[in-house]
């Protein structure tokens, strides 16, 4: 027996976390710290990219875009990989609340892939004359909203919401394994055809515009956190609905007066 | 009462499996044209719809020959576990105790020797149709019999995560063709080098890697898909 | 030969049996009764392990386990003897031959048709009979009578009687009146957890 004070603390944690009423309550409390800091960091940092940073000289207002491209599309390969991670530790060890926060991450991952996708091809106006140009980098974004589709599609496929869980998770993470691969094969089929991609942040980037991406960077991890334990609170009231904890956390939630009313 | 599980026994199963699938393929041996058929009459439509001019088929051929067989593919795949799902067979294979992976490898050996073979075979006729320049030949049909039994591993976890559902056809190329950009991008890349007169030995070095991660890979994540479907 | 505590199965979480306990001897046989959609066909495919339990526990010492469920597994493009041999080789059993199980079953006039021209009850008699093909201890059967005539039930009766004094046990789950003739025999009725609206 191990019982090393850290690894129980992490181990009582773990097992915590996959006992629905703790993590609503949990869940619950850490939601408004998020988007308060998401909002925060999200006015700063568009403050600073949309008004207090230099327009590029060759690209000129056009490369504000950025401060949104770029962290959506960060965050989309990101979300992909937690959801995979969390896949594949839902498949392993059948813990519930793992295949919750996995598929609740699967809408957000694919809005920030369309994000990524649609603020890139309005930087490709200005920048290539055109709204899409098979781009390596918006190949790979192009694909990845695929892959989160495929996700969300057989999620929705099945009956039994377990089932359909741990089929998603699973093709989750045989995603993440091509993932990779992917990637690199279009970058390389991108150079193979020699198309006529001018690559929009190959060039040093000056502090007075990093500053504002790594804050707009963070800013969407919050985002990304407050979303994904809001769905998947929603997704546990949905699923346990007949059992007692729900009711309670309803009773509390609910006044006498709002009681009465609803009775009548 | 009986003897632990050995190799010999597992090797057995995979045999008489393989020969039951074979058997059954042999039967309904008029759907064993259906995907070359398929293959043939996607082909054609390219140069009806582009247009007969040879150099502008010739460049193309690449692409639509494979991306015909890609299609061509994934349409036999829906059909990889259906019957054994349907009948209870798949619940026996569960609980034979011999090893999923082994049984789901003869599976997709026995789809591939009916289904993926014949478009193999079938290629360089295709070729000749779209004018594939000749120094190519040899490479494309390298790559389709290379790449073909990776669309097939790939494809048989699609095809064991959507084998419960009704209409699974449609969702099973939506989950697999992502996964297949790889491979179309190499096999069409190294058959495009073999035109152009360039070294292809990487392309087909790549698929060649592909085809042994597949192997030893997707059997296990399509048997966790099939143990999923049967829940 | 198999000890099963609290065992039990949600779909869209509830139960579909209240927990059961219940443990099974060698060379004995347990009988699940109860109504239609009590989930005793779930209970057979937990035991098989083609279901895994929401929680609880199953432990099965048994060298091997049999099942036939509703779907019969049976080819319907392949012959009788072929989907009877299928099984022999995929087992790599020698016990009895091809012939043997056929004859034992009846079928030996139609051993050569496809089985897509069997009777209900013809593929019944044929799914049950390759049980003798499969080497395993615990059998799980799932309405082993249904669509069966006397005879039928005859052969199932015998089978199992064989099965249970060389060492084997069965679940059995059966809606209707007919028990087999087994000495070592519970019952268990099934009450369904979930009352769906």
């Amino acid at each position: 027996m191990n019982t090393r004070p850290g690894k129980n603390a992490f181990v009582v944690f773990i097992h915590k976390l996959g006992s629905p009423p703790w993590f609503y309550q949990f869940a619950g409390k850490l939601i408004p710290w998020f988007w308060a800091l998401f909002i925060v960091l999200t006015l700063g940092g568009l403050y600073l990219g949309l008004f207090d940073s230099p327009a590029d000289y060759q690209q000129g207002e056009s490369v504000r875009i950025m401060y949104i491209h770029v962290p959506a599309a960060w965050m989309s390969m990101l979300i992909y990989g937690a959801m995979a991670v969390m896949g594949f530790v839902a498949l392993v060890w059948r813990i519930r609340m793992m295949e919750i926060l996995a598929m609740s991450s699967a809408p957000i991952g694919a809005a920030f892939t369309l994000a990524a996708l649609i603020s890139g091809s309005l930087w490709g106006r200005p920048t290539w004359g055109t709204y899409w140009v098979w781009d390596a980098r918006l190949t790979s974004e192009l694909v990845l909203l695929f892959l989160f589709i495929g996700v969300m599609a057989l999620y929705h496929a099945f009956d039994e919401p377990r089932k359909a869980a741990r089929a998603a998770c699973l093709l989750a993470l045989v995603g993440l394994v091509n993932l990779p691969i992917i990637h690199f094969s279009v970058k390389w089929w991108n150079t193979l055809h020699q198309g006529s991609s001018i690559s929009a942040t190959d060039s040093t980037i000056h502090p007075s515009m990093l500053w504002p991406l790594l804050i707009m960077a963070v800013a969407t991890k919050f985002f990304y956190a407050a979303n994904v334990l809001t769905r998947a609170r929603v997704v546990l009231l949905e699923q346990d609905v007949r059992k007692a904890w729900v009711q309670d956390a309803i009773d509390k939630k609910t006044t006498p007066l709002q009681k009465e009313g609803s009775d009548s | 009462m009986n003897p632990p599980v050995h190799n010999t026994r597992v090797s057995r199963a995979f045999f008489a499996l393989l020969r039951r699938d074979l058997l059954l393929a042999f039967r309904r041996r008029t759907e064993l044209l259906l995907p070359v058929m398929f293959l043939l009459v996607v082909v054609s439509l390219f140069p009806l719809g582009i247009g007969p001019e040879p150099a502008l088929l010739g460049r193309i051929a690449p692409g639509v020959l494979w991306i015909a067989a890609l299609l061509a593919t994934v349409i036999s795949l829906e059909s990889l576990f259906r019957s054994d799902f349907e009948d209870g067979t798949l619940e026996q294979y569960v609980i034979s105790g011999h090893p999923l992976t082994v049984i789901v490898l003869a599976k997709i050996l026995a789809h591939w020797l009916v289904a993926g073979l014949p478009l193999v075979l079938m290629s360089p006729l295709l070729a000749i149709w779209m004018n594939l320049p000749r120094p190519s030949m040899g490479v494309m049909v390298a790559s389709l019999a290379l790449a073909t039994p990776i669309l097939s591993f790939i494809g048989a976890i699609g095809a064991g995560l959507t084998v419960s559902l009704r209409r699974g056809g449609q969702l099973l190329s939506l989950l697999v063709f992502p996964l297949y950009v790889p491979v179309l991008i190499v096999a069409t890349g190294g058959i495009m080098a073999a035109a152009d007169g360039l070294p292809y030995g990487a392309f087909l070095g790549l698929l060649t890697a592909g085809l042994i991660a597949s192997l030893t890979l997707a059997p296990f994540a399509a048997a966790a898909a099939l143990k999923i479907s049967l829940s | 030969m198999l000890a099963v505590s609290q065992i039990t199965l949600e779909r869209h979480f509830q139960p579909v049996f209240e927990p059961l306990d219940f443990h099974l001897d060698r060379g004995a046989v347990l009988l699940i009764t109860g109504a239609n959609g009590c989930g005793k066909t779930t209970l057979i495919r937990l035991l098989a392990g083609i279901l895994t339990p929401t929680s609880g526990t199953l432990l099965s010492s048994a060298q091997g386990t049999a099942y036939v469920g509703h779907s019969l597994a049976i080819k319907d493009d392949l012959s009788v003897a072929e989907n009877v041999r299928f099984v022999r080789d995929f087992h790599d059993t020698r016990r009895h031959s091809v012939d043997e199980v056929i004859f034992r079953a009846g079928l030996h006039r139609v051993a050569h048709q496809p089985a897509r021209t069997l009777s209900a009850g013809q593929r019944k008699r044929c799914a049950l009979v390759r049980l003798l093909l499969i080497p395993a201890e615990l059998w799980l059967l799932d309405e082993p009578y249904s669509s069966l005539d006397d005879e039928g039930i005859e052969l199932v009766d015998g089978l199992l009687a064989e099965h249970v004094q060389l060492g084997g046990s069965c679940v059995l789950a059966s809606h209707g009146r007919h028990r087999p003739g087994i000495k070592d025999r519970t019952e268990i009725e099934l009450i369904s957890g979930a009352h769906r609206l």
